[in-house]
């Protein structure tokens, strides 16, 4: 490249950066204007349902449908805990959700330890295997592990829910811890062993802290995920006192109807309901958002 | 590392310590394989297997009826089979391209540095820490036809808005409608963020010099460096469409007259009148979607997906 090039390419540049500065202006607004009604147009359900929530009966019929309600009712959410044993569901979530969870990390820290550092024949081709079970849908398999659960005398019980997360089903946690080991040198690892320490003790305190972003991400999105899920439960428990919240919410919808109340209306009480469902699970990701943030960000998923 | 390999080579033997490591090394994968054999490989098999019986959960052993499962569904006698592919086939059409793109959209905004990220990523990031069904209700009620707010938003336009979720033709779109607002901020966005993130700046000072406006940087670099994470995204995004369940089940239990009637619908139905054969065949034909799917994007990926480390340094 010649100086004369580089030359017009700075005086280009400086023409087009003075130009810039008007155009840029505009366009960091009309950036903003853009980026706050689409945060307007994915908050406005919530905000709908926070308002329902709070209305009467009546003013859930009433047309035009009021914004506001005239007196919040708080005590709404009060009348969930009375029609349906809300808060046994949300127990019950908080159970299944924690335990799962703790399987998960420990399973899935000692298997990607394993893949990351250990060579041993076959290690490419299991890890292969692992991949691809990211894209074997859960639901294939239902029927065969139903039949196992039964077998067990598991069925309506907790650990069909729970149990599977001890053996590190979750291909992608162990992708991502994987690639997180992958990053810390090795050079750690042999400091440690010169001073004595074994593979569980190196792992356990030098390379877990080192990880912790990937740690959190994972208990994250493995606590989001049995909260959330649905068809599991909905599959392995039958007693309402076993529901978790997500099938507790359905059980609302259709069947809490069914009683003395039956044809009463419960709009308001629903969207309450799935408030709470919902809330445990907003305030742990804004709690913990800059470790997800970043345990995704660095898992080396990137262009 | 490569002494060690050189020094194991020749002598075709494994040294005490290689066989050390190797030993501790399936010690520490061996939660993994025994969850692969008994919740996967393990499941997939004896499903195969009962895709060609009859069985009701009770009687044991199954009772083997060949083929009948798999040609009774194929042959189009069981009409809800291949609607249900359709309906799904349908939602998935709408979700996938709009969702994924959506998804990118709010990754690039999001990337340009704007004030409050971390507000704005909380609000895109609402509606995948809400639970599926507490999704359908919210929504059933933001789409109900007479009081919902939506059809009243359009009728101030002088327009009579749709059923929605009770209407035969609008039920899918309104499902895809969901369906994206439900999963576009979620962590497939974040994974779009992280990709971004890994865009060299010195690729976009350097079209800037060559004074390629911010569309041009975007067409030019951005998509073809983060095409790994786009495919990424939409092979997850394939599958997450076909999964489809809890919405319907909630929101409609399938109707109006079938028309969200998806696939694991029909299964779960099988399930529940204990057909497992024929619910083990659906089964195994959803696995099979899934997997041609799957490899159809892969194959379609060596088209566009760019890799960095291959074409040069």
């Amino acid at each position: 490249m010649q100086t004369s090039g580089i030359q017009s390419r700075s005086v280009r540049l400086i023409a087009t950066t003075r130009q810039y500065a008007l155009g840029r202006r505009t366009g960091r607004i009309l950036l903003y204007l853009l980026v706050i009604s689409l945060a307007a147009m994915f908050f406005l359900p919530f905000f709908w349902t926070i308002t329902t929530s709070l209305k009467r009966v009546d003013e859930l019929y009433r047309f035009p449908p009021p914004i506001f309600p005239e007196y919040p009712q708080f005590q709404n959410y009060l009348r969930v805990f009375e029609k349906v044993p809300f808060a046994l569901f949300l127990r019950n979530s908080g159970i299944v959700a924690t335990f799962a969870t703790i399987g998960t990390v420990t399973s899935t820290t000692l298997v990607a330890y394993g893949f990351a550092r250990r060579r041993f024949p076959g290690r490419q081709t299991l890890f292969l295997v692992v991949l691809s079970t990211m894209m074997l849908p859960d639901e294939v398999t239902i029927i065969p592990k139903f039949i196992l659960f039964r077998d067990l005398g598991w069925l309506d019980t907790f650990y069909p829910l729970i149990v599977p997360d001890y053996f590190a089903v979750g291909a992608f946690y162990i992708f991502l811890m994987r690639q997180f080991l992958m990053t810390v040198p090795r050079d750690f690892d042999e400091a440690a062993v010169m001073d004595g320490a074994g593979s569980l003790r190196i792992l356990w305190s030098v390379l877990l802290p080192m990880i912790q972003p990937a740690v959190i991400t994972v208990a994250i999105l493995s606590i989001l995920n049995h909260w959330n899920d649905f068809f599991h439960p909905l599959i392995f428990l039958n007693t309402r006192e076993n529901f978790t919240v997500s099938i507790g919410l359905r059980y609302f919808t259709k069947a809490a109807g069914m009683g003395a109340d039956q044809g009463e209306t419960r709009e308001h009480l629903l969207m309450a309901a799935s408030l709470m469902a919902a809330a445990p699970m907003i305030v742990l990701f804004f709690l913990a958002q800059r470790y997800f943030v970043q345990g995704i960000v660095m898992s080396g998923l990137k262009g | 590392m490569s002494v060690q390999a050189t020094a194991r080579t020749p002598s075709r033997r494994w040294s005490r310590a290689a066989f050390r490591e190797a030993l501790g090394g399936y010690l520490f994968i061996s939660p993994w394989v025994i969850g692969f054999i008994v919740f996967s490989i393990g499941p997939m098999l004896f499903s195969l297997y009962f895709s060609f019986t009859k069985y009701n959960i009770v009687s044991w052993p199954p009772e083997w009826v060949g083929l009948d499962n798999w040609t009774y569904a194929l042959s189009g006698k069981d009409r809800l089979f291949y609607h249900s592919i359709v309906t799904t086939g349908k939602f998935a059409a709408l979700v996938v391209p709009l969702g994924v793109l959506t998804s990118l959209a709010l990754a690039v905004l999001l990337n340009r540095g704007i004030a409050g990220v971390t507000f704005f990523r909380m609000i895109f990031f609402l509606p995948s820490l809400t639970p599926i069904a507490a999704i359908a209700i919210l929504w059933l009620w933001l789409l109900h036809p007479e009081l919902g707010p939506i059809n009243y938003a359009i009728s101030l336009i002088g327009v009579k808005g749709p059923r929605w979720l009770s209407d035969q033709v609008w039920v899918i779109p309104s499902m895809a409608i969901i369906g994206i607002w439900a999963s576009a901020g979620g962590s497939r966005m974040i994974i779009f963020l992280a990709g971004l993130q890994g865009v060299p700046q010195e690729m976009y000072d350097a079209a800037s010099i060559d004074g390629a406006g911010p569309l041009q940087r975007l067409w030019h670099i951005t998509l073809p460096m983060i095409s790994p994470v786009i495919f990424f995204n939409t092979v997850l995004g394939v599958i997450g469409a076909f999964r489809v369940f809890a919405l319907a089940f909630v929101a409609t239990d399938g109707g109006p007259a079938f028309a969200s009637w998806f696939y694991l619908l029909n299964l779960y139905q099988n399930m529940r009148d204990l057909r497992m054969g024929y619910a083990s065949m659906l089964a195994w034909v959803f696995f099979l979607i899934v997997l041609v799917f799957t490899y159809v994007q892969f194959r379609m990926a060596v088209r566009w997906v760019y890799y960095a480390g291959e074409t040069g340094k």
